[in-house]
This record gives structure tokens, C-alpha cells and sequence, in this order.
């Protein structure tokens, strides 16, 4: 195959691509709206920094029509993630849940923060009981 | 103060020991919520002969291994060669030929040969979405009462073979 026909096959090919989308967009976009808030929420599992709503896998193209089957039964946004979570794990949400295994990701930082500001009580208060350790005073008391 | 020499290091001896663990990661891994739940049930026509159809109700009772496969993935032809020998051993495999038509896939068991007792056919991915496949070959250790006990993501290697699955299987068995 040639360069140039494999560059024509490639826009044809975007170019359904693009008409697919418009298409059912056209058909309900209170739904694609939807969609597309919800799966930016959502990890893409083939390529994983990737949301669900940006990536090309084919296999992100059948979960958003999985979603879209499931918007159109009626299902709210956490029943969907719910779904998705119940079948791939906590791993495609981009916002983690707050639960025993993501508690240290959640409060690590408050804990380093808390030993963080304790260790540096302990040296202010430590500085201030030693009298002699003004270095300006020191300084001036030898002039 | 011997203990503000030494925290230092003990500290950096602490990172080092989580970073070292996090080499040895697969961070693409994602761990399967499906471990210790019931296998999806599901009910499709059978690749080798359309009339007929695979149930995952057929299979209570028995200790089965599920190899989720395409035509479409080099992985799983990379896999291939030690599948057929799993099915010389009698180990109990099924295939789930996932977004393939009939036509494709069963070009690749007649050109590399059969390894599977019987395949199931998921053209549209749906009973896929369910397993939580993401990135095939995956496969699947179902117990005799129909739950999932082990996923392998990506092909299954010699050592995960002999390490995890058979004495899996051998424990199942019993």
C-alpha cells in the first residue's frame, strides 16, 4: 500500500468517525451531554491516562455505549459508576473513594503535615529555653 | 543524640524499601473486583457450530478455566502454543472468542490449532464489559459453585502457570 492511500484510507476513516459521533449527537444531546460529563470522570482501562470520554480503544467506544444504554433505561450517574466500579474496580474512577484502602492516600498528607508542624514545635520550643543561643546578642556582647 | 544520626537513615531506608517495591509493580494491572464473586452468567451460541449454544449454567459443578481470546490479539497467539499444551494435560478450557467474527476465529483454531473443549462467541463485547476485560487474553479460574477464584491479565506465562494456576486448579479439584 502507498503512503498516500494509506493516508486516505486513515480520513476516511476519521472522517466516519467524526459522523458517527455527530450523528448521535444530533439524536439526543441531553444524553451525549451527560455522557460526556460522566465518562470525563471515568478512566479509560486500555490506555490508562486517558478518560473514558477522550480515549479512541475500541474498547472505551463500547462502555460509552453501555453508558448510553444505561442513561436511556434511566439509570443516575451513581448507579452507572456503580456499574463500572462493580466490574473493573475503584481503578476507573479518577476521584478515589474514601474507604479503608484509599485512607492513606486521602489522610497521608494531613498525618505529614501534623508531624511536620509537631517537629517544628519541638525545635521553636527548644530554641527558645536555651538563653544563650541569640546570635545577634552573642555578637554584639564580644564588640 | 545518637538517634538524630541515625533517624536519617532509617527514614531513607524506609523510601528506598517502598520504591523497591514499586519497581516491581505493574502499574497497567488493574486487580480484578470479580475475585471471590460469582462469574458473570451468560448464555451464547458456540464458535464451531452457531445452532449450538454455551451456558454458564452447563458448567456448575465443575472447576473450569476461562481464556478470553480474539483473532485480532498477538498476545494471544503468543499464548497459544502453551494453551495447547494446557488442553494436552486435560486441563478443563473454554474459550470466550471476545469482538471476533465466527468466520476470523475459526480460521486462527483451524490454522494454530484447537485448544479449548468449546468456545463461546461474545462478538458485541458485552459479556466482556461484564468479566472486566480490558485488554485481552485474559483468563479466568471459575470453582465448582460458579465463583471466580483467579483472573490472569495478559498471557499466561510458564511460572504463573506452574506457580498459580495448576495448584489452584489441584485444590479446586478436591
Amino acid at each position: 500500500m502507498t503512503r498516500v492511500t494509506k493516508i486516505c484510507l486513515a480520513s476516511v476513516l476519521w472522517f466516519s468517525i467524526s459522523i458517527a459521533s455527530a450523528a448521535q449527537i444530533a439524536e439526543d444531546p441531553q444524553l451525549e451531554a451527560r455522557l460526556k460529563a460522566l465518562s470525563a470522570e471515568l478512566r479509560c482501562l486500555v490506555c490508562q491516562n486517558t478518560t473514558l470520554a477522550d480515549s479512541d480503544a475500541a474498547l472505551a467506544e463500547d462502555l460509552r455505549n453501555e453508558i448510553r444504554t444505561l442513561m436511556r433505561e434511566g439509570k443516575s450517574d451513581e448507579e452507572i459508576t456503580a456499574y463500572l466500579v462493580e466490574r473493573y474496580g475503584d481503578f476507573v474512577r479518577y476521584r478515589p473513594p474514601v474507604n479503608a484502602n484509599t485512607a492513606l492516600l486521602w489522610f497521608g498528607p494531613f498525618i505529614m503535615l501534623l508531624i511536620g508542624g509537631i517537629t517544628l514545635v519541638i525545635i521553636l520550643r527548644k530554641r527558645a529555653n536555651q538563653p544563650n543561643m541569640k546570635a545577634s546578642e552573642s555578637i554584639e556582647d564580644e564588640q | 543524640m545518637k538517634l538524630k544520626l541515625i533517624l536519617p537513615f532509617v527514614l531513607f531506608v524506609i523510601v528506598m524499601g517502598f520504591l523497591a517495591k514499586g519497581l516491581f509493580l505493574d502499574p497497567r494491572e488493574v486487580p480484578s473486583p470479580l475475585i471471590g464473586k460469582p462469574a458473570p452468567t451468560f448464555t451464547a451460541s458456540v464458535l464451531s457450530d452457531a445452532s449450538k449454544n454455551f451456558s454458564t449454567a452447563d458448567m456448575k459443578g465443575k472447576v473450569w478455566l476461562l481464556n478470553v481470546w480474539a483473532s485480532w490479539c498477538a498476545a494471544c497467539r503468543e499464548e497459544h502454543p502453551l494453551l495447547l499444551e494446557m488442553r494436552q494435560h486435560d486441563l478443563p478450557l473454554y474459550g470466550l472468542a471476545y469482538k471476533d467474527t465466527d468466520t476470523e476465529a475459526n480460521a486462527v483454531l483451524k490454522q494454530m490449532g484447537n485448544p479449548y473443549i468449546e468456545t463461546a462467541t461474545d462478538a458485541s463485547g458485552k459479556i466482556g464489559i461484564d468479566y472486566g476485560v480490558y485488554g485481552v487474553p485474559e483468563t479466568y479460574i471459575i470453582d465448582k459453585t460458579g465463583v471466580i477464584r483467579y483472573k490472569q491479565i495478559g498471557p499466561i506465562t510458564p511460572a504463573a502457570l506452574r506457580d498459580k494456576i495448576l495448584p489452584l486448579l489441584k485444590a479446586l479439584e478436591k
